[in-house]
């Protein structure tokens, strides 16, 4: 047990070395997130619509903490290949298993930090005001949703195993994907019909909807002073989709994993690029 | 009898090249490879680029599956056994791959924990080893990117060492090298196989480095072993003055081939 430990332990100090060395780059990232948040938010503002610019404030900041936990995971295998070192990874005696939780470790503390970075620079931007919302209930949500989002992680990082240019291209089609059929900004209802059925696919679509009932949008006595966010249990449907969500996509990511790269190993795909 | 540390048998490796749309041909990177090393030998493998010796280290270090064939390390077979394998092999290869940001300590306290190690305990193991390899304790904290080539070599020779391996892979580890390094790194690895009786398979192109390093040497040529034994051996049989006769005289090639022939070096 102690040795999982320091091997989940090496990920979490690679991780924030590399943050040191890398800290213009993510403050960078991180303003660029705030900037992209408030710009959407404020689109609720101009329109002078508390609950549309609610509505705007929960996707940008709810897609910030899973496409960042996503695209973290996702991409840390294709970071690898650039540096060279994913042989000298998938060569040390650590588990798969202990190593894509070590990089998912390190993605989610990632992940929390520049949601609440956006989450501050809305409240600066957009005067938004939490009282009454049901932040507990959000956390629980959050926590939940995050199983599927490291299982869609895992999923992804088979691609940058697989190519690492392509596979790079390809997580972010993926995400693009999720971002276009999830409802984030905007109700599933307003996309074309042919396209409506893989939302219920995402497991973004549960969570914005969990979230935005729990933040209160859309309940008529929300008002910009006061919101009325529901209890936990009226969001008991999308917890247990995603609950079902995270316990399918977890140990089904980390098995095509495993299948992937014992394909690279046959085709002599591992060598390093860039 | 004991167990060799290295046994490789009629050991088999192709790679599929693409001819255009739909059209693919094979290239055997290792054609039928057998050879044993014992414990506490230096084996060398020569070969010029294209060879196979890439590849054969590969699938030594687990990162390539061969077609066919057996190997066994320390008496552990893979593919099977892998897991076990991961724990006794350290790997040097021709190119210093590392967090080229992070500091030299900070890549091999990471490589230390991903092994399951102690920190501190790693901390002090490759400092020994950086000062074996002529490397000042000052370089311990330099970012790898402001280190020269022969620098980043020697902290990847110590990150394969840093976990104290029983068995080390050694692809062309002195290529690129300046002569003052290359002598440093040879020596280290004389005392590293007489203080430690560590187990060495090394590829080069280094006729001299081959003949002061290994007990034994095979040639390796189109993926073939084409000959192995003593440097003595090879050049009595090939009839050759110097090892480096002997090579082009039993291989009919040249070390200097630069031509890629296979997909994977």
């Amino acid at each position: 047990m102690e040795i999982v430990m320091r091997q989940t332990w090496a990920f979490l100090f690679r991780g924030y070395h590399l943050t040191r060395r890398y800290i213009s780059w993510v403050v960078v990232f991180n303003f660029y997130a705030v900037v992209t948040s408030a710009t959407v938010a404020l689109i609720g503002v101009a329109a002078g619509d508390y609950q549309l610019t609610l509505t705007l404030v929960v996707g940008a900041l709810l897609w910030n903490y899973l496409s960042w936990l996503y695209q973290e995971i996702a991409m840390s295998i294709a970071y690898e290949r650039w540096e060279g070192t994913l042989e000298y990874t998938f060569m040390a005696p650590v588990s798969r298993l202990v190593h894509l939780l070590g990089v998912s470790l390190y993605s989610l503390l990632n992940a929390i930090v520049t949601s609440v970075i956006v989450l501050l620079g809305l409240m600066l931007l957009t005067n938004l005001n939490l009282r009454g919302a049901n932040l507990f209930g959000v956390f629980v949500v959050l926590a939940v949703s995050t199983l599927a989002f490291v299982g869609l992680g895992l999923i992804a990082a088979i691609f940058p195993v697989m190519s690492a240019e392509r596979g790079a291209e390809a997580t972010h089609i993926f995400q693009g994907s999720l971002l276009l059929v999830s409802g984030v900004y905007y109700p599933i209802e307003v996309l074309p019909k042919w396209l409506q059925p893989l939302s219920a696919i995402s497991p973004a679509t549960y969570t914005l909807s969990a979230c935005r009932k729990l933040f209160g949008v859309g309940n008529p006595a929300s008002t910009a002073e006061h919101l009325a966010g529901a209890p936990l249990s009226s969001v008991g449907s999308e917890l247990l989709i995603l609950a079902l969500m995270g316990a399918v996509l977890m140990p089904v990511g980390l098995w095509i994993f495993l299948r992937v790269e014992e394909w690279a190993k046959r085709a002599g795909k591992l060598k390093r690029t860039g | 009898m004991q167990e060799p540390a290295i046994e490789v048998r009629s050991l088999r490796k192709s790679f599929r090249k693409r001819n255009g749309f739909m059209k693919s041909s094979r290239l055997w990177a290792i054609d039928d490879v057998s050879f044993t090393v014992a414990e506490g030998e230096t084996y060398g493998l020569l070969g010029p680029n294209g060879s196979g010796k890439s590849s054969l280290i590969r699938i030594l270090s687990t990162l390539l599956i061969a077609d066919s064939g057996c190997v066994k390390l320390l008496g552990h077979s893979l593919p099977a056994e892998q897991e076990r394998v991961r724990q006794i092999i350290g790997r040097v290869s021709v190119d210093a791959a590392f967090y080229k940001k992070l500091s030299a300590r900070e890549n091999l306290l990471y490589t230390a924990l991903l092994y399951g190690q102690k920190a501190k305990d790693a901390e002090i193991r490759a400092l020994e080893i950086l000062e074996r390899l002529g490397l000042e304790g000052t370089k311990f904290s330099t970012p790898l990117e402001e280190m020269s080539r022969g620098m980043q070599q020697k902290i990847s020779i110590a990150r394969a060492l840093v976990v104290n391996p029983p068995l080390l892979l050694l692809d062309e580890p002195t290529t690129g090298l300046d002569p003052k390094s290359r002598r440093d790194v040879q020596t280290f690895l004389e005392e590293l196989r007489a203080s430690e009786g560590t187990t060495i398979l090394l590829t080069t192109h280094d006729m001299a480095e081959a003949e002061r390093l290994c007990a034994r040497i095979g040639f390796l040529a189109h993926g073939k072993l084409v000959a192995e034994g003593t440097a003595a051996d090879l050049m009595k049989h090939a009839q050759a003055d110097t090892l480096d006769d002997a090579f082009i005289k039993l291989t009919g090639e040249e070390l200097a081939d630069e031509e890629e022939v296979a997909v994977e070096g």
